[in-house]
């Protein structure tokens, strides 16, 4: 089997990939030995996209997230191909990597708390990014920081912009995040468990603000995250990895209607959906932990866990293909996708 | 912001007058008679009572308190019972040499503490941070008079290139001036490099795997404004309070360091005073030391809301 096969590059993009990612692998030297953190992950993102990458903690997915700009310690040995418009970035000179990050991918984290310099004012965090890249004057940087403070929706810009972050809430601080980030206009935005520490109702003023910033500037976005409302709420198409490797990518609602992997069909069963489950019906959770691998097994790495499981699924990694002909879009590396919808497509598509 | 500076500054004030309180009892408490120490060989009564007089001892304590502070507040802290010159003639001779070699050995130190620390952090298992940490190391572990010791034998006398002794005042000579105090100074401020260092390579190895300084990487910042505006900005703090706590070492360090190059300073003032029981003199040293001490905890915490914008607290939550 060729590593095209085993992989399953993308064949059916829609438009020209803004980024494109193919084989990527992660490995970090550590004292106990190598650790396999990313498996041969592929995945193209179109312009003005937003794509989902979800699973358990320790799947890979923050990695494969911070490998796309360069961002892992010196221990990690990044292979296999990132690609923005046809510039290669993995390998590339740290200079030149430089001038990608903050102005064509650029990055929200999960701590808004932690993410922002304490002693820094908000203002000047933002005009950083627009001093360095598009070596706007300082006057000029503070003026458009505020400008950028009003588009992600904090109320008075004028007079935040100088706070420090102490002085904003949790969503606040996100938004400033979200500010810094699209500041240089960037193609790509890989927002990095965006939500995760806020509470819900700022979730969705924090995604709102995402899904605008993307209709009205075209950003493409790729979100990773652990939580499967908000793959629903924003996503148009979702990534399903585990234990360092895609195993199923699709349409978002045609992933929420048919999950053909046992791994994402459990995450699915694992998550309340609202009127089915109701107090009558008890969560499943999907028994043992993502395995922490030294090198990548040919077999399903899922085969421990997965109720399916047999002698093929430990004797060989199934690879990432269509499971339908008719559905090229949709993909998965299963050697027992499961047989029947989980839900009907009404039920699931709002 | 004013009311943080406005409670710091009653505190000091607080400190200092309760300090002016034991420094007076401190001495009123020695045991004996101080107008019988005084006396020396004429002990007949009407000697006494005229020194007494003379002195004011014959007054209630809280009267004597009353009028001592009143002259310490003029600048008036008695005379020299060996001498008879006055104290504050001496002290004006005195604290020039001893704030000059203490500012430059501070400066010193924290320029070379911060950079190595900073370097060490930086280059992490490279054979820069192991040369940082071994300096730091010897400059901890070698008490520094006998460094001292070792500078004049090989900087001074074997080859001249430092005076071993003595001190010209700086508005003299500058040049001739810091030629005398550099190396005291440098003596004098290796422990609180090495201190420093230390704090610092710890603080900026915390800095330099936070999440903040990931932001600024992803930002596409140089590594240089990633190091010195996100990471060491934050690791300050610690800093200056090392180099606050410390101070008090530096002064007790700059007593040894003067008797050894023969720097006519405040601690070479204060070993002479305690060897001749002069007191009034121990008295004026103990008060300023004290003062220094407050003055200087009061800059720190200034310092503090300076570099730290969460120490400003009250009243700027909008």
């Amino acid at each position: 089997m060729t590593t095209a096969e085993r992989t399953g590059a993308p064949s059916t993009t829609i438009e020209t990939p803004v980024l494109q990612v193919r084989d990527l692998s992660v490995a970090f030297t550590t004292e106990s030995g190598t650790v396999s953190a990313v498996d041969r992950v592929s995945l193209d993102l179109a312009p003005g996209e937003i794509v989902g990458m979800v699973g358990e903690s320790g799947c890979g997915k923050s990695v494969t997230a911070m490998s796309i700009g360069g961002l892992l310690p010196d221990s990690a040995r990044v292979t296999g191909s990132v690609r923005l418009q046809g510039t290669e970035l993995v390998g590339t000179r740290e200079s030149v990597l430089r001038r990608v990050r903050g102005k064509d991918i650029a990055y929200i984290f999960q701590e808004p708390m932690t993410s922002l310099n304490p002693v820094l004012t908000i203002g000047r965090q933002i005009a950083e990014v627009l001093q360095v890249h598009e070596r706007m004057s300082r006057r000029a940087a503070r003026a458009r920081a505020v400008e950028l403070l009003s588009l992600v929706g904090i109320p008075s810009a004028a007079t935040r912009v100088d706070n420090y972050p102490h002085q904003l809430s949790g969503g606040m601080r996100q938004r400033v995040m979200i500010a810094m980030a699209v500041a240089c206009g960037p193609k790509v935005l890989v927002a990095d468990e965006p939500t995760t520490a806020l509470d819900v109702t700022v979730q969705a003023g924090i995604l709102q603000v995402l899904r605008d910033l993307r209709d009205r500037l075209g950003t493409t976005i790729l979100v990773i995250t652990h939580d499967l409302g908000v793959i629903a709420d924003i996503a148009d198409r979702v990534v399903v990895m585990y234990a360092g490797r895609v195993v199923e990518r699709a349409p978002v609602t045609d992933l929420f209607a048919f999950p053909y992997h046992r791994y994402t069909a459990g995450l699915l069963s694992a998550s309340p959906t609202p009127g089915v489950h109701a107090g009558t019906q008890r969560l499943q959770e999907i028994p043992g932990l993502v395995p922490v691998l030294s090198a990548q097994p040919d077999a399903c790495t899922f085969a421990d866990r997965c109720p399916a499981a047999d002698e093929r699924c430990r004797e060989a990694a199934p690879p990432l293909e269509a499971v339908r002909p008719a559905l090229t879009e949709h993909v998965a590396a299963c050697w027992h996708p499961c047989p029947t919808p989980r839900t009907r497509p009404e039920e699931t598509i709002a | 912001m004013a009311r943080y500076l406005i409670t710091r500054a009653w505190q000091s004030a607080l400190t200092l007058v309760l300090s002016t309180i034991v420094v007076f009892l401190g001495v009123r408490a020695l045991p004996g008679d101080p107008a019988l120490a005084l006396a020396g060989e004429d002990r007949s009564p009407e000697a006494l009572e005229a020194i007494r007089r003379h002195y004011g001892l014959d007054q209630p304590l809280p009267v004597q308190f009353a009028q001592y502070v009143e002259r310490v507040v003029q600048g008036d802290f008695g005379e020299s019972i060996r001498t008879g010159i006055p104290v504050s003639s001496m002290l004006s001779t005195a604290l020039p040499v001893t704030a000059e070699l203490a500012v430059l050995a501070i400066l010193l130190a924290t320029a070379l503490g911060v950079g190595a620390g900073v370097l060490a952090a930086v280059r992490r298992g490279h054979p820069a941070e192991w040369l940082a940490n071994g300096l730091a190391l010897v400059g901890l572990s070698v008490p520094h008079f006998w460094l001292g010791l070792l500078a004049i034998l090989y900087l001074s006398v074997a080859t001249g290139l430092f005076p071993a002794s003595g001190f010209v005042p700086l508005l003299e000579d500058p040049v001739d001036n810091l030629h005398h105090v550099v190396l005291p100074a440098v003596i004098l401020g290796t422990g609180l490099a090495a201190i420093i260092m230390r704090q610092t390579r710890s603080a900026m190895l915390d800095s330099l795997s936070s999440d903040y300084v990931r932001t600024a990487k992803a930002k596409g910042l140089r590594p240089r404004a990633v190091i010195t505006r996100h990471a060491l900005r934050n690791s300050l703090i610690v800093v200056v309070t090392i180099v606050g706590l410390q101070l008090g070492g530096l002064i007790s360090g700059a007593v040894v360091t003067e008797q050894i190059f023969g720097l006519p300073g405040f601690g070479k003032m204060t070993i002479d005073a305690v060897f001749q029981r002069d007191y009034p003199v121990i008295q004026a040293v103990v008060l300023l030391t004290a003062t220094a001490y407050i003055v200087i905890n009061f800059l720190v915490d200034l310092l503090y809301s300076v570099i730290d914008p969460r120490i400003r607290v009250t009243g700027d939550q909008s």
